[in-house]
């Protein structure tokens, strides 16, 4: 009993973490991005204030119980994801609870928060809510081709569907890392993350200027707090689960917040450079040069690696 | 029969409706919302003040003064000022200059799909008296009389800066607590309806848009 109290309390702070180096993160890199265009940009812990704002407002409009369980399971999507994911590698504080096989739990997880959502903001029953929507899962189907191929690549390489093990085996030094010993699979799995972080060229999901914010344009106060939350929670999930299928994971967190950040910076440096593309233009690159990458990543490790 | 007549002042007419809208919108009459726990209302006016979202939604020729705040040469941003593609996402509406009739009708369905701490900046002179449209025959003079304004920024037109100046005081009358307008606008509905539908000729809408 005990000992459940404890791990729970562990990843209750593996939560708050993620949460607030989330949230700083996203400040950090629209800093950046404003550097980019020549602008000082917003204080780094405004989306702090967003979030709190946002919770903090008298009245908020429901269409429903579905609208009300929208941001509820994307919360619970993103908070999931994470619970999975070994933040730190041999360390028990940020553990998490990793066990055999719960790399196809997180790819579940993934999907799992944006069906939700789907289902709230269809009872939003706003016309934009629904072309987000369906142009989110259909970007979603995309973009999770090469990553699948890639996991799956990494699978056959270190035999184990184990994110801990993955971890395991890419320690005692750079030249472990997945990146340098299965780089078609880290390529594959890099392209797949400008679609999933929602930047340009890839964010028709929520356009701002065409469909007010896509799925989330219905929600308001309490409910776009609680997403916002979730966006940070997820972001830094993704990162993480990242850092630990390619780049080796983290031992410290300090190494933790250089090596995400880094990894962040590849769908900034993409989206500080490039406009946006149409949805079927979108799906169309990932079904091409990602999936061929990926497909050669799963053969190229079947030949190496699968010795039986 | 007393609570029968209080559920009936408390529902809306909504008599601009046809039959198979009136099905389609909520008729409960909003009540005003006060700040509660004093001593938190400080930190989270705090929060409001420095995190104000803006509507995109340029009424009228003023709105082009609002572009040239979010580019590199005046970067609102600094300021914790952002652009909100949706009402009910926002808290901040700029009325840019004159509002026709036309635009007014769109000006309140936007405004009361807010949520409740929401201020409104009313630019330039046409927004105080007509400034030089006071004679049209489609624009409004007083915006003041058709939803409640927290702050003028007057000019014809304002410089980016004049708007700037005017957020930042803005920020000011929130952190001290004077920005109650959507209590104001609630507490008198009847009064704002009877202004709004006195210009509105086609009022096709319910009378509050939830």
């Amino acid at each position: 009993m005990s000992e459940w109290l404890t791990r729970g309390g562990y990843a209750a702070i593996s939560v708050f973490v993620a949460a607030t180096y989330g949230l700083l993160l996203s400040g950090i890199i629209a800093r950046t991005l404003a550097r980019v265009q020549g602008r000082i940009g917003i204080p780094v812990w405004q989306a702090f204030l967003d979030v709190f704002k946002n919770a903090a407002k008298r009245t908020a409009v429901s269409h429903g119980a579905m609208f009300y369980l929208g941001p509820v399971f994307r919360i619970a999507g993103g908070v999931g994801t994470l619970l999975f994911i070994p933040l730190l590698y041999d360390s028990e504080v940020f553990g998490n609870f990793h066990f055999a096989g719960d790399i196809i739990l997180i790819i579940y997880f993934i999907l799992f928060g944006a069906l939700g959502m789907a289902l709230g903001a269809g009872e939003a029953g706003h016309p934009y809510s629904a072309i987000g929507v369906g142009r989110g899962l259909a970007q979603f189907a995309a973009f999770e081709v090469p990553f699948g191929l890639a996991v799956l690549s990494l699978a056959i390489q270190y035999d184990t569907l184990s994110v801990y093990q993955m971890v395991g085996a890419q320690q005692g030094g750079v030249a472990n890392w997945t990146l340098f010993t299965n780089p078609l699979a880290t390529a594959a799995a890099m392209l797949s993350l400008l679609g999933s972080t929602g930047y340009a060229p890839f964010d028709v999901v929520g356009s701002p200027q065409e469909i007010p914010t896509g799925p989330r344009t219905e929600f308001q106060s309490d409910f776009i707090s609680l997403m916002q939350l979730n966006r940070a929670i997820f972001a830094a999930a993704k990162l993480v689960l990242y850092m630990n299928l390619f780049f080796g994971g983290a031992t410290n967190l300090i190494e933790l917040m250089i090596k995400t950040w880094a990894i962040y910076m590849v769908p900034i440096a993409v989206a500080a450079a490039y406009p946006r593309y149409r949805i079927d233009q979108s799906i169309r690159f990932f079904l091409r040069v990602p999936t061929w990458i990926g497909i050669a990543a799963v053969i190229l490790a079947d030949f190496l690696y699968n010795v039986s | 029969m007393r609570r029968a007549n209080r559920k009936d002042e408390q529902e809306l007419a909504n008599d601009g409706l046809t039959y198979p809208d009136t099905e389609y919108f909520c008729k409960t009459r909003p009540v005003p919302v006060g700040p509660q726990f004093k001593a938190m209302e400080a930190v989270r006016n705090w929060a409001r003040a420095n995190s104000l979202a803006v509507q995109a939604f340029g009424t009228g020729c003023g709105a082009v003064e609002l572009r040239p705040l979010m580019t590199a040469r005046y970067d609102a941003y600094r300021y914790g000022i952002t652009g909100s593609p949706t009402p009910r996402q926002s808290c901040v509406f700029v009325i840019g200059g004159y509002a026709s009739v036309k635009t007014l009708k769109r000006i309140v369905v936007s405004y009361e799909q807010m949520q409740n701490p929401k201020f409104v900046v009313a630019l330039g002179s046409c927004t105080v008296n007509g400034g030089m449209y006071w004679d049209s025959y489609n624009t409004i003079n007083r915006i003041d009389h058709y939803i409640p304004v927290d702050l003028y920024v007057s000019g014809c037109m304002p410089r980016p800066e004049a708007l700037l100046a005017g957020f930042v005081k803005l920020k000011e009358l929130i952190k001290a607590g004077k920005c109650e307008g959507a209590n104001r606008y609630i507490e008198n509905l009847d009064w704002y309806k009877a202004n709004q539908k006195r210009v509105i000729k086609n009022w096709n809408m319910p009378d509050y848009n939830w």
